[in-house]
């Protein structure tokens, strides 16, 4: 196996592990409007208080693990999506901000202005993250320069929408079921409500971006064309999914998230699988893609940053699973919470 | 305006903005540090509630530096894409070092330090002090490894010509220990511990002004005038080897910094000035050959000024030095007071001498101008360049943006910005009023 490949799959890692991990905490601010009064909204946003952080830095430990193993990738992303990774931008700092200040005064009017700002900017980044990965189904144009060619507006075509709603419902079902997990009471029996109605959601687009993908993006199943193997893939994708209701209803609430998670990590690697030696595919001129190979860095950079994951990653996965170890049970309101 | 100057703008705004957070949340991590030791120590109730305060101003400094911090990842791709391609190679292991490192660690352990106060030992919540306050500690070695590899590059090759050269790495080590990473990484480091002295200065004098929270206040400004003084010491030094990496690695910020135009002549170090650009000379108090001896320890030997450097090499004279000089001003101003605060502890009239508490009160914006300022000095300095010597900043600009869509981004920075500021002095006011012992209080209002 080359370091490009061993790159494209610990970018993988890290992309997968932070749809999982912050696909619920946005899922749980894009739900946040449907719990209603001071009391619940509290705990929402406290059942995510001590993680949400740690979460989203798994964002920025991957853009930065991209800037450095592919940094044409990078460069062409960012300054091609030029407008898109701002409105991102933005929505996280008013989600991060929400969360800080709301509970800071007790006024209707302050509450009532961050519970929106939570969940619109919730609603807008998982949004955003899915029109991204939309347009690296699609393809974007590309000059020779490696430059994006398109515009902020071209991004917004059917395929990106309906892969926005896509995340969008995958993040709503996954924070429905973390609320199910973290809550109690009154509040848990309502947020069992939301999963059905999640679940709806989700299984229709998920329906809808599955023919688009195989009538208008056919490329993105030739692998599994290739090698019949991999068709465990989507199967198993598909039973992890059918598997949450099943547990919803016997009320094992951990085993149902354990099975949305494994459902994310499985279309993450449906993804993967699809682009895949592409990272950014080239429409309408493919040969100008950025693949693994054009776009990345030197092998003494690929094998060094290799050494840095190798030290860095277990001291991760171990802060992490402390954190959500001490963490862990159902939230109850305190005086250090938000 | 031109999309070059627009970009440049940006990324000044939001890095200045940015960087108001970091180093109190360095400054503010060691202090917490050193409280929640001494309640481990002595198990006295009153370090216990200063910790517990003192972390809740973290918590608050700590999300909007994380929240602006993004940002600062991301426009190095959006505005400077050429830069990233042509810097990845180098630039990006060090980025992505610091996630790796220092972030996970840093929030990770912040969320028991915030919260975790009924569900660890007191040991554990002690070791995430200690973990929060190395991970504060290690972004910033990360990110001035990065930048002073920019002012100094060492350990990499270039590859490739004309479009498509870019920077490589060849010796990794190298890279991290370039000849001005270690000097500027402690005068940064220095200075946040200075900064986050000052906020805690800034407060406790405002409680005994008040006359509230006598004993929190006192107990707090004696462990702040402590870091104040060894990080105001450390300042002292690692500025004077900093100053003098930059005279033997970055000529022309040198030259810039001190106003030095003569080509090969004696240098001489201006108090203050006036600079006059067109007319190549500084008007102002000055001692004669005193840079020359700073550099050379002899009076008389020349230094190379702007003038033996080409026009389109030459950074811009006024800001750099301006900054520069109102930098050393502000430092010192603060050592000054220091100084002061120590006389007064020693002779025990700290806690009662008025009008040294009043000037304390608003000096905590002192050391946030001086790192503001020492940035611009290193920055504006390093121009024309990006990566000193090898691209020119406007080489680095994103071929793929237009001027509409940065202007755009630019206006909603400065309205979202100005919006975040406003608020994070509102918030930061109110914990100041209610104080350590609100800290209970704000809870059972907030259960009403």
């Amino acid at each position: 196996m080359d370091l490009q490949l061993i790159w494209f799959i610990l970018l993988g890692v890290l992309l997968s592990g932070y749809a999982v991990l912050d696909g619920f905490d946005l899922g749980v601010g894009a739900l946040h409007l449907f719990a209603k009064g001071d009391q619940q909204r509290r705990l929402m946003i406290n059942s995510i208080g001590p993680v949400w952080d740690g979460n989203e830095v798994w964002l920025v430990t991957g853009g930065g693990a991209l800037f450095a193993a592919f940094p044409d990738v990078y460069a062409t992303l960012a300054s091609g999506f030029y407008l898109a990774v701002f409105l991102l931008i933005f929505s996280l700092i008013f989600r991060a901000i929400a969360i800080e200040f709301r509970s800071k005064q007790p006024w209707a009017f302050w509450r009532q202005s961050w519970d929106v700002a939570f969940c619109v900017a919730s609603i807008l980044s998982a949004f955003l993250f899915g029109v991204v990965i939309g347009n690296l189904i699609w393809g974007i144009p590309l000059g020779a320069d490696r430059e994006f060619q398109g515009t902020f507006w071209g991004l917004l075509h059917p395929y990106a929408l309906l892969t926005g709603l896509t995340v969008l419902s995958v993040c709503m079902m996954h924070g429905a079921i973390y609320i199910v997990m973290k809550t109690e009471g009154e509040f848990h029996a309502m947020a069992r409500g939301w999963v059905k109605n999640t679940i709806i959601f989700f299984v229709i687009m998920y329906g809808i971006l599955t023919m688009a993908t195989l009538l208008y993006a056919p490329h993105m199943v030739e692998k599994l064309k290739a090698c019949p193997l991999l068709f465990l893939v989507p199967v198993l994708n598909l039973l992890s999914i059918a598997n949450v209701p099943r547990e919803i209803h016997h009320k094992r609430d951990f085993l149902a998230f354990l099975s949305s998670s494994a459902a994310i990590v499985l279309l993450m690697f449906l993804f993967g699988l699809g682009i895949f030696p592409n990272l950014v595919l080239s429409n309408p001129n493919p040969q100008l893609s950025l693949t693994i190979y054009n776009a990345s860095s030197s092998i003494k950079t690929l094998q060094t940053m290799l050494t840095i994951a190798m030290i860095g990653m277990p001291l991760v996965l171990a802060y992490t699973i402390s954190i959500y170890f001490i963490f862990r049970g159902k939230v109850k309101l305190d005086e250090h919470s938000y | 305006m031109d999309i070059l100057l627009l970009s440049r703008i940006q990324f000044t705004l939001t890095v200045m903005f940015h960087y108001i957070y970091p180093p109190l949340s360095i400054g503010l991590g060691l202090i917490i540090l050193i409280m929640e030791s001494m309640y481990m120590l002595t198990r006295n109730p009153l370090y216990h509630q200063m910790t517990k305060f003192w972390v809740k101003i973290f918590g608050l400094i700590f999300a909007i530096g994380v929240a602006t911090g993004i940002v600062m990842e991301f426009e190095f791709g959006t505005n400077w894409s050429t830069y990233s391609r042509y810097v990845g190679d180098v630039f990006g292991s060090a980025l992505a070092a610091e996630g790796v490192f220092a972030f996970f660690l840093e929030s990770g352990f912040l969320a028991i330090l915030l919260f975790g106060w009924d569900k660890v030992t007191p040991l554990m919540h002690w070791v995430s002090a200690l973990l929060v306050c190395f991970g504060a500690h290690f972004s910033a070695v990360w990110i001035v490894v990065a930048n002073s590899w920019m002012q100094t590059p060492a350990g990499y090759h270039i590859v490739g010509e004309g479009m498509h050269a870019r920077a490589e790495i060849t010796d990794f080590w190298a890279m991290v220990f370039n000849p001005s990473s270690m000097q500027r990484l402690s005068h940064v480091l220095s200075a946040a511990w200075l900064t986050g002295a000052f906020l805690v200065l800034s407060i406790s004098a405002y409680y005994l002004l008040k006359k509230q929270h006598i004993d929190f206040a006192k107990a707090s400004m004696k462990v702040a005038l402590t870091v104040a003084l060894f990080a105001c010491a450390a300042q002292l030094l690692t500025g004077r080897i900093s100053a003098e990496g930059v005279a033997l690695h970055q000529p022309t910020k040198l030259a810039a910094m001190e106003g030095h135009f003569a080509p090969n002549a004696v240098a001489d170090f201006y108090l203050f000035g006036l600079v006059d650009e067109k007319n190549a000379q500084v008007t102002g108090p000055k001692i004669p050959g005193m840079v020359s001896f700073f550099i050379h320890g002899n009076f008389d030997t020349p230094v190379r000024g702007l003038g033996s450097f080409e026009k389109k090499d030459r950074p811009p004279v006024a800001i750099t030095f301006y900054a520069y000089h109102l930098m050393l001003m502000i430092g010192i101003l603060l050592v000054m007071m220091i100084a002061v605060g120590l006389v007064l502890l020693a002779t025990g009239r700290l806690f009662e001498t008025r009008w040294y508490l009043s000037v304390l009160v608003p000096s905590v914006l002192l050391p946030q101008f001086a790192n503001q300022l020492g940035w611009f000095a290193a920055e504006v300095g390093r121009q024309p360049w990006i990566v000193y010597g090898l691209l020119r900043t406007s080489e680095g600009l994103s071929r793929a943006i237009k001027a509409d869509v940065v202007w755009i981004s630019l206006i909603m920075f400065t309205l979202i910005y100005l919006l975040l500021f406003v608020l994070f002095i509102f918030l930061l006011d109110h914990k100041i009023k209610l104080g350590p012992k609100g800290i209970a209080l704000e809870t059972q209002k907030q259960r009403a």
